[in-house]
C-alpha cells in the first residue's frame, strides 16, 4: 500500500519536470503499438503468401530459388497421378467424417439436454479430455488399439482387418463429434425457449416442434460444425498418418512426404490449392449464414460461432 | 414409469419410457465413439505401460514399473518439451499482450476486421503454415542466407535449431493467446487507467498496477491454451527442427514406431497426460479462486 503511494507521489513530483517529455513518449508508445500490430499481422500472413508466391516459381528444380513467374506447376500437380489419388482419398475421408460427426454431435447435444447431471458431467469430462490430451498421444494410442484389436480379430476369425479409409474416418469422427457437440450445445444454451414452449402450448408434437422451431434455430451451428469438421479432416496430418493404411493416404501426407524429401514448387502448388479450397469453403459458409441470417433478421457469422466457443 | 405430469407437455411427449428411449438413442453413437476411440485407447496405453516389449516388438503382458523408471532416467525429451513450451508461451505472451491491448483499446471501427484476420489463418492447414517457414528461413535465399551474406559466416543456420522450433511454436499458437487476453482487456473499465494517471502514476506504473492485474485471468487462460498443445507438439520439431531437437512428441513416435517398444512409449505417454492433468488442475484451481477470474474461464 505504502509502496504505491510513494510511487504515485514520486511520479507526481516528476510530472512537473517532464511535462512535455511525457507527451512525446506517449506519442512514441502509440506509434510503437501500431508498428507492433502491423508486424504481427505481417508475421501471421507472410508464410501463407510465401507458399502461394513460390507455387508460381518458374524454376525447374529447387523450390527456394526464384526463377520468374509461371503457373506451370499447377498443371504438373493436377496431372500427377499420386496427387489425384491422394485428393480423392482426402474427399473420401473428409466427407463421411463430416456427415457422421455432424450427425452424432448434434444428436448428442440434443440428448444431453434431457439427461441427468451425472451423465452430462461424464460427457463433458470426456469432451475436455479429448481436447486436453495431445493429438499425438491420441493418434498413437488409437494406432495401438487398432493393431491390438486387429490381432485379436485375426486370432478369432483368421482374417485381419486392414488400416484404411475406415480407420482414419473412425479416428477423425471422435475429434469432430466433440467439436460439433460443443458448437450445438453453445447454440442450445443461448436459444430462446419461448418459441418451443409456445409450440407445445399449441399442441404441436415434439417432432413437429423440433422440425419447425428447434432445428431451424440450430441450423447455423450445425452447418458451421459440418464445415469445420470437413476442414479439420481435410487438413489433418497427425491423426491421419498414424491411422492410415496402404492406399488411403491424403493430401497432407503427400505434403509431409515432400517436406521430408525437399519442398518443390509442386508441393507449394498443392498447398496453395488446399489453402484456396479450405478458405473458399469457409467463406461460402459465411456467406450462406449471413444471407440466411438476414432473412431471419438475425446475425450469425462463422467467426462469431467459432469465437463464441473460445 | 412414475406418475405422469399433466398438461400439454405430457400429451406432447408421449410416455416417459419412450422419451428415455429417445434420449438414449440420441447420445448412443457419440457415447460409443467416446468409449471405443477415447476411453479404450487411453486405457490400453495405461495397461501397456506396465508391460514389457515382446520379442518382435509390441507388447507382452507383465506387471513392472521398469518403463516408468527408464522414462524417468531419460528425461531429455521431456525437459526439451518443457523448455520449449515455456519459451513458446513467453514468446506468445510478449507478442500477444501489446496486440491484444491495441485491439481492445485502440482499434476502433477496424476491431472486428482485425479479429477476423486473426482467425483466418487458424482455419487453414497447420502443416502448410509450418512448412512455409522452411522457405522463409532457408540458407539458400531465405533469412539464413541473408545473415550468411551479411556476416560471412557460411555455416549460419536457423532451420534445425531450437530457435526455428520456437518460431514455429509462437507462430502456430499465437491466436490462442490473443483471444483470452483481448476478452479480458476489452471488458476492462477504462476509467481505472485514467484514475491511475490522474493520481500521477506513469505509464509503466499504470500498466503494472492496473492493467496487468486486470489482464491476469486472460493471461493465465491464454498461457494454458498454448502451453498444453506446445508440450505435445510433434509436427513443428519434426519439420523445423529437422527432428534433431527431440521433444516428447518425437520421442513417443520413435518409441512406438521405430523401437516398437510399446510399453516404453505408453509409459511416456501416460507421463505426458499426467503433466497435462496437473496443469489443467492448477488452472481450474486458479479460476475458482475468485468470481472475477471465473468469468474469463475458457475450459
Amino acid at each position: 500500500m505504502s509502496a504505491s503511494v510513494t510511487t504515485a507521489a514520486g511520479a507526481q513530483a516528476a510530472f512537473g519536470r517532464r511535462g512535455r517529455g511525457v507527451d512525446r513518449s506517449g506519442r512514441l508508445v502509440e506509434r510503437w503499438f501500431r508498428v507492433h500490430t502491423a508486424a504481427v499481422y505481417l508475421f501471421l500472413y507472410l508464410p501463407i503468401f510465401i507458399v502461394i508466391l513460390f507455387a508460381f516459381n518458374g524454376t525447374d528444380g529447387r523450390a527456394t530459388l526464384w526463377q520468374g513467374f509461371s503457373p506451370k506447376w499447377f498443371g504438373i500437380a493436377l496431372n500427377d497421378s499420386l496427387v489425384q489419388t491422394y485428393l480423392k482419398n482426402s474427399f473420401l475421408i473428409a466427407v463421411p467424417n463430416a456427415v457422421l460427426a455432424t450427425l452424432f454431435g448434434t444428436m448428442a447435444a440434443l440428448g444431453l439436454q434431457r439427461v441427468g447431471r451425472k451423465l452430462r458431467v461424464v460427457f463433458d469430462a470426456l469432451t475436455y479430455i479429448s481436447v486436453i490430451v495431445p493429438e499425438i498421444v491420441i493418434a498413437l494410442s488409437t494406432l495401438v488399439l487398432f493393431a491390438t484389436g486387429f490381432d485379436i480379430v485375426f486370432d478369432l476369425t483368421g482374417s485381419r482387418p486392414r488400416f484404411g479409409h475406415a480407420t482414419v474416418i473412425a479416428a477423425h469422427v471422435l475429434f469432430n463429434t466433440s467439436l460439433v457437440l460443443l458448437l450445438v450445445r453453445a447454440r442450445l444454451s443461448t436459444m430462446d425457449r419461448t418459441h418451443v414452449e409456445a409450440s407445445y402450448d399449441l399442441f404441436a408434437t415434439p417432432w413437429r416442434t423440433f422440425v419447425q422451431i428447434t432445428f431451424p434455430q440450430l441450423l447455423p451451428a450445425i452447418f458451421a460444425g459440418f464445415l469445420l469438421s470437413f476442414t479439420f479432416s481435410f487438413d489433418d496430418y497427425v491423426i491421419t498418418t498414424f491411422t492410415t493404411g496402404p492406399g488411403s493416404s491424403t493430401l497432407p501426407l503427400f505434403i509431409f512426404g515432400q517436406i521430408k524429401r525437399g519442398v518443390t514448387p509442386e508441393t507449394n502448388a498443392v498447398a496453395t490449392m488446399m489453402l484456396v479450397f479450405t478458405l473458399a469453403m469457409l467463406f461460402v459458409g459465411q456467406w450462406v449464414l449471413t444471407r440466411q441470417g438476414r432473412r431471419r433478421g438475425q446475425q450469425t457469422s462463422m467467426a462469431g460461432i467459432v469465437a463464441q466457443q473460445a | 414409469m412414475a406418475a405422469a405430469p399433466v398438461g400439454a407437455r405430457r400429451f406432447a411427449e408421449g410416455g416417459r419410457g419412450r422419451s428415455a428411449l429417445l434420449t438414449g438413442l440420441l447420445i448412443l453413437p457419440a457415447g460409443l465413439w467416446y468409449l471405443a476411440l477415447l476411453v479404450a485407447p487411453l486405457a490400453i496405453i495405461v495397461v501397456f505401460s506396465f508391460g514389457v516389449r515382446a520379442k518382435n516388438g509390441g507388447y507382452a503382458p507383465a506387471f513392472t514399473f521398469d518403463n516408468y523408471v527408464s522414462a524417468l532416467e531419460r528425461t531429455e525429451p521431456f525437459v526439451n518439451s518443457l523448455v520449449m513450451a515455456a519459451g513458446g508461451t513467453i514468446g506468445c505472451l510478449l507478442v500477444a499482450l501489446p496486440l491484444a491491448y491495441f485491439l481492445a483499446t485502440r482499434a476502433g471501427g477496424r476491431k472486428n476486421t482485425l479479429i477476423l484476420l486473426l482467425i483466418i489463418p487458424f482455419w487453414t492447414s497447420f502443416l502448410i503454415r509450418t512448412y512455409a517457414w522452411l522457405i522463409i528461413l532457408n540458407p539458400d535465399s531465405g533469412v539464413a542466407g541473408w545473415v550468411q551474406a551479411l556476416t560471412g559466416n557460411e555455416r549460419f543456420a536457423i532451420l534445425g535449431s531450437p530457435f526455428a522450433v520456437l518460431i514455429g511454436l509462437v507462430y502456430g499458437y499465437l491466436p490462442l493467446m490473443v483471444f483470452p487476453l483481448y476478452v479480458t482487456l476489452e471488458r476492462m473499465d477504462r476509467t481505472l487507467v485514467e484514475a491511475s494517471k490522474d493520481l500521477g502514476a506513469g505509464r509503466w506504473a499504470t500498466f503494472r498496477q492496473v492493467t496487468l492485474p486486470i489482464a491476469l485471468p486472460g493471461l493465465v487462460t491464454g498461457s494454458i491454451l498454448v502451453f498444453i498443445p506446445m508440450m505435445g507438439e510433434y509436427v513443428i520439431p519434426a519439420i523445423l527442427g529437422y527432428g534433431r531437437y527431440y521433444m516428447m512428441g518425437n520421442a513417443l513416435v520413435s518409441s512406438f514406431l521405430e523401437a516398437r517398444n510399446w510399453p516404453a512409449g505408453s509409459a511416456r505417454a501416460v507421463g505426458l497426460i499426467l503433466v497435462m492433468l496437473v496443469t489443467v488442475t492448477f488452472y481450474l484451481w486458479f479460476v475458482n479462486r475468485g468470481r472475477r477470474t471465473r468469468e474469463a474461464s475458457v475450459l
